[in-house]
């Protein structure tokens, strides 16, 4: 009986779960997103307990062989500017249970003006300690390579501020940035709330200073315990935190002056069979920032991607 | 600007070897107030039917559907899982074994952990070491 009822509720979950993808990324600037994170509806998937952050990292890592494919997006309309859409795809890869690789794609549209690819980050977390302490480390280190047209706001740093989203397409697609960008996470799980630190120090590889940020995000799941039955919309399957991030300035000026600093709650909800989608409405707390930022994230997680080919390997 | 480039390089590369803990037998880390703590869920069947979906989301990719562990995966049902507290599996929620490739699933509330590990313990022991959906793969 079980069984049939979970078939059932499976194909009415991939309905709905197209359903989802397709108006998420009505407006996606890469189509081929779309395509990709619309297929994953229908393959084998668990559900990530990930805490519901877009720009603060905990120090949960992709489970070693799991692949995650994400597609993260922000909407904003800048004072003065014309609105963008931006979108970002993740690939993140489980390489060891201390060390998870990660791809970023990232491209945008703003209205009245172009869609352009604006550049690629390849990241790569460790961490240091193998058991769970009061504060649990984990080390970052990114490359990036993106040209001045990017939009992802996927960190702030440095003096950021919203009149840098006011140029146009062709104007900031002359000027790539390749900088080294590392971060010190710290991460506490508290009677099951999530509380993540993140001090970032950003260095382009060229004669800029280094630029200096943060990230602080606190989240928890609505329920601590799951139900015995599958259903779709138990409190089990969403969680909910807040966000506050922002520049601290540069090594030539340390400091909130000239910055710009967002802060907003977060709520992530785990479709049963289907991807998580998470959305955070950011909200400028100073004339640097962008009034409001919408975010929004669907993710899908692979699990043991290569596991049935090493099985393989072993058996012949 | 080269030359700190560099040296950022450095101090990363130089805390790796930190990564390359000691590994031994994970039972041995495990304090005794850990071991001796008390599962809240304890012979709960709503609990064990809980576990059982949460296993089936977490856990069964690796250790398999029916827990008897898939290639270097290894079986939850060997008399070694079976006779450990339910402190000692708890805790191995927890923190993991994270150079054997075991991930801490301390992101999962507390309760939900212990629910897998009601579901874990009543399952019991079994002599088979491998996982029949594993088998029937490798046939």
């Amino acid at each position: 009986m079980f069984a049939s009822i979970g078939s059932a509720t499976h194909a009415v979950n991939k309905v709905g779960c197209m359903h989802i993808v397709s108006s998420l990324f009505r407006r996606a600037p890469a189509q081929f997103v779309f395509a990709l994170l619309g297929l994953f509806c229908f393959a084998p998937k668990c559900f990530a307990q990930e805490p519901p952050y877009f720009v603060t990292y905990s120090s949960d890592l992709e489970e070693p062989g799991n692949l995650e494919v994400a597609f993260k997006g922000a909407v904003a309309t800048p004072q003065y500017g014309n609105q963008f859409r931006s979108g970002t795809l993740e690939l993140e890869y489980g390489a060891k249970a201390w060390w998870t690789t990660e791809l970023y794609l990232s491209g945008q549209n703003t209205a009245h003006d172009t869609t352009v690819f604006s550049g690629w980050r390849f990241e790569n977390r460790f961490r240091p300690l193998f058991r769970e302490h009061a504060i649990n480390p984990v080390l970052y280190v990114e490359y990036e390579n993106l040209s001045i047209a990017d939009r992802s706001l996927l960190e702030i740093t440095g003096h950021d501020s919203k009149s840098d989203l006011l140029l146009a397409n062709w104007q900031g697609r002359l000027e790539t940035e390749r900088s080294i960008e590392t971060k010190l996470i710290l991460s506490s799980s508290f009677h099951s709330w999530n509380i993540s630190e993140n001090f970032i120090a950003e260095k382009e590889i060229s004669a800029e200073p280094w630029e200096f940020g943060y990230a602080l995000g606190v989240s928890r799941p609505l329920a601590f315990a799951a139900s015995a039955h599958g259903c779709m919309w138990c409190r089990e399957r969403f969680a909910a935190g807040a966000e506050i991030y922002g520049g601290l300035g540069d090594s030539n000026g340390f400091g909130f002056k000239a910055t710009s600093q967002y802060l907003g709650p977060t709520i992530a909800y785990d479709i049963p069979h289907g991807p998580t989608i998470s959305f955070s409405p950011n909200f400028g707390l100073n004339a640097n920032s962008i009034g409001v930022l919408y975010r929004f994230k669907v993710s899908y997680e692979l699990q043991q991607i290569f596991h049935r080919r090493s099985g393989d390997k072993r058996g012949q | 600007m080269t030359r700190s480039f560099l040296i950022t390089l450095l101090v990363f590369a130089a805390l790796a070897p930190l990564l390359v803990a000691v590994d031994q037998s994970w039972k041995k880390h495990i304090s005794q107030p850990d071991r001796a703590k008390t599962n809240p869920f304890a012979g709960d069947a709503n609990a064990i039917a809980a576990g059982s979906r949460l296993f089936a989301d977490h856990c069964s990719k690796c250790h398999g559907a029916d827990a008897l562990g898939r290639g270097k995966r290894p079986s939850l049902r060997t008399p070694e899982v079976q006779s450990a507290t339910e402190g000692e599996i708890f805790w191995i929620l927890r923190n993991g074994v994270l150079r054997r490739g075991m991930p801490s699933w301390s992101s999962l509330p507390e309760a939900s952990r212990w629910q897998l590990v009601t579901y874990v313990k009543s399952l019991g022991v079994t002599s088979q070491s491998q996982s029949s959906e594993d088998k029937g793969h490798q046939e």
